[in-house]
């Protein structure tokens, strides 16, 4: 599909559009569009949000590159950063990290073969009192433990069997 | 009692009708019905200072917007990205009608015509709350046109980041909130004035825990927040307390309790009984550690008393750590933070901290010698004071600091 004309995307497109000075402002949370449709940041998006916005691709794609939040390759459909910054790893994020990595069988930034999970380590995300922890595509899961991962491991496998595929 | 926490208090106050049955709006309302200038007045009268960090008075900052200019704006910073805080997040999580009223608060004292709050990317689900609790404002007439019938307009929108540290710095934050990297600007102009800030136009830029206080001083009166904590710290602070104690989390007390009171009565003391505390960061990544002695301990948690311990008071981000942690590992750990972070717009930030991690990595090894502890510590001198924002300065404190403090920690790496 495509974002443009996809009304799936019409009406956030719309309130991003009207909520600003100027259209290049709408730069950053139409990129988070594209990167829910595509599921990354690829050149079909950057293109479609440069035509939306009056922009060339190029300065789109600097945006893109900058910030850390858009992803510039395919990632597994869980997308795991796991904070190993300063607090959490005096709460042994770093070896929860080292685990997590060996029980997925992935290097860092890797994702599991079955296209499921990719795990990275991140900055401080503002849950230094809940180490170790980590964002699920974005979402916060906190005050984890190996058993308690290796759970919403299985439950994460079961819901993406459960759509087929 | 709560000021900014609130939300423990009162269970579900992040409903609109239970925040408004607890007093809600009501500072806004008063404040509709005095004149810009006063409410600014009443704000500068205060006392408060920016939560961010910076610890600038706020009314004064205010105070700098040119009233004759015919467009103005507000932006809450809420990109809360420095290492250990976390205390924005749960005023914005709990009690978010309280940020958004002393936004609005903030508003019609410059006469501003809209409030763009700047979330960090990841409080994903916080942009989202926020975003209905605009919706519920707007139909009761608390946000948009003819503010309950005040005659004054103003629209909040928000708008999240993606993952970058220094768009917490205010014109980074501004350059990216305009759809361009986010690297700061050269100053002058000021966000407060016309050609510094949103769109070219006077902004002022408050952090989120800044604005949470203004309905109380609005509501409450000048006098009775002057009347919490220091001469110079008026107020309650939220502290955020990580690493190594008993009971981690935000802790809103006065500011000018002391370290030994929040470490020990609040958060617990150290987390294992039998590993004295060492070392303490009190404002996260970016200000001078030190070690936690008794001294230390009975210090004011203040922007003044702060400062005759060689530290900052900052965002309140404290952590600690115990004897078990080695000062080497804690100087790698925040400079690998500032390498990632460092927008790479001037030199010295950029190549310094690329360097200090590739130095400090080899002492950890065991491969550096006595002269890289000098080397760094000469590299990191040399990026202080010489870039456009504080990132440089920033990332120059760990390495200085420890190395001035911990000595040994260092000296043991290496051969001599």
């Amino acid at each position: 599909m495509a974002i443009i004309g996809n009304p799936k995307y019409a009406a956030r497109i719309e309130r991003h559009l009207a909520k600003y000075e100027t259209k290049r402002s709408a730069v950053m949370p139409l990129l988070y569009i594209a990167q829910e449709e595509y599921g990354w940041v690829n050149s079909e998006g950057v293109g479609e949000v440069a035509q939306l916005l009056g922009l060339d691709p190029t300065q789109v794609k600097s945006i893109a590159g900058f910030y850390t939040m858009y992803s510039e390759k395919p990632k597994g459909r869980y997308w795991l950063q796991v904070c190993t910054d300063l607090p959490c790893a005096l709460q042994g994020a770093d070896d929860f990290h080292a685990w997590l990595k060996q029980e997925l069988g992935v290097e860092e930034g890797g994702t599991t073969d079955d296209g499921l999970f990719t795990v990275e380590h991140v900055m401080c995300l503002a849950a230094c009192d809940k180490a170790p922890m980590l964002q699920c595509n974005f979402h916060y899961v906190e005050n984890l433990d190996q058993q308690q991962m290796r759970q919403l491991l299985a439950k994460w496998r079961s819901e993406a069997n459960g759509r087929g595929e | 009692m709560h000021i900014l926490l609130r939300g423990r208090d009162i269970s579900n106050i992040k409903q609109l009708d239970v925040y408004e049955a607890h007093g809600g709006f009501a500072g806004l309302r008063k404040a509709l019905a005095m004149t810009p200038a006063e409410v600014i007045d009443v704000v500068k009268a205060s006392g408060l200072r920016g939560r961010g960090g910076a610890g600038f008075p706020t009314g004064v900052k205010w105070s700098f917007i040119p009233q004759h200019e015919p467009i103005k704006y507000v932006t809450v910073n809420a990109d809360e990205s420095e290492t250990g805080t976390f205390k924005d997040r749960e005023i914005m999580e709990e009690n978010p009608y309280q940020l958004i009223e002393g936004s609005l608060i903030c508003a019609y004292a410059i006469q501003a015509k809209a409030v763009y709050i700047y979330l960090r990317g990841e409080f994903w689900d916080i942009g989202a709350q926020l975003d209905a609790c605009i919706e519920a404002l707007r139909a009761k007439r608390l946000i948009g046109a003819d503010i309950l019938g005040s005659g004054y307009d103003c629209e909040v929108y928000t708008h999240l980041g993606a993952g970058a540290y220094i768009c917490g710095e205010e014109s980074a934050l501004l350059n990216s909130l305009e759809g361009y990297l986010g690297q700061p600007r050269v100053r002058p102009p000021f966000p407060a004035q016309k050609g510094g800030g949103l769109y070219k136009e006077a902004t002022v830029v408050n952090n989120v825990e800044t604005l949470a206080n203004v309905p109380f001083i609005m509501s409450a009166g000048a006098d009775a927040f002057k009347a919490i904590g220091t001469e110079q710290s008026a107020g309650n602070k939220v502290y955020c307390v990580s690493g190594h104690v008993k009971r981690p989390g935000n802790y809103e007390l006065p500011m000018g309790a002391t370290f030994r009171e929040l470490l020990y009565e609040q958060a617990g003391g150290p987390l294992h009984d039998d590993r004295p505390f060492k070392a303490m960061l009190p404002s996260g990544g970016s200000g001078p550690i030190v070690p936690l002695t008794d001294e230390v301990l009975d210090t004011r948690m203040s922007y003044e008393d702060c400062a005759n311990i060689g530290t900052i008071i900052g965002s309140a981000s404290i952590i600690i750590m115990d004897e078990s942690v080695d000062m080497t590992w804690v100087a790698s750990k925040v400079t690998k933070f500032f390498k990632h972070e460092s927008c790479g717009k001037c030199t010295p930030c950029r190549e310094g901290t690329y360097w200090l991690d590739k130095v400090i990595d080899r002492i950890l090894e065991g491969r550096g010698t006595a002269d890289d502890i000098k080397r760094i510590a000469d590299v990191a001198e040399n990026m202080a004071g010489t870039t456009l924002c504080a990132l440089g300065d920033f990332a120059a404190n760990p390495i200085i600091h420890t190395i001035r403090h911990f000595p040994d920690d260092f000296a043991r790496h290496v051969q001599a």
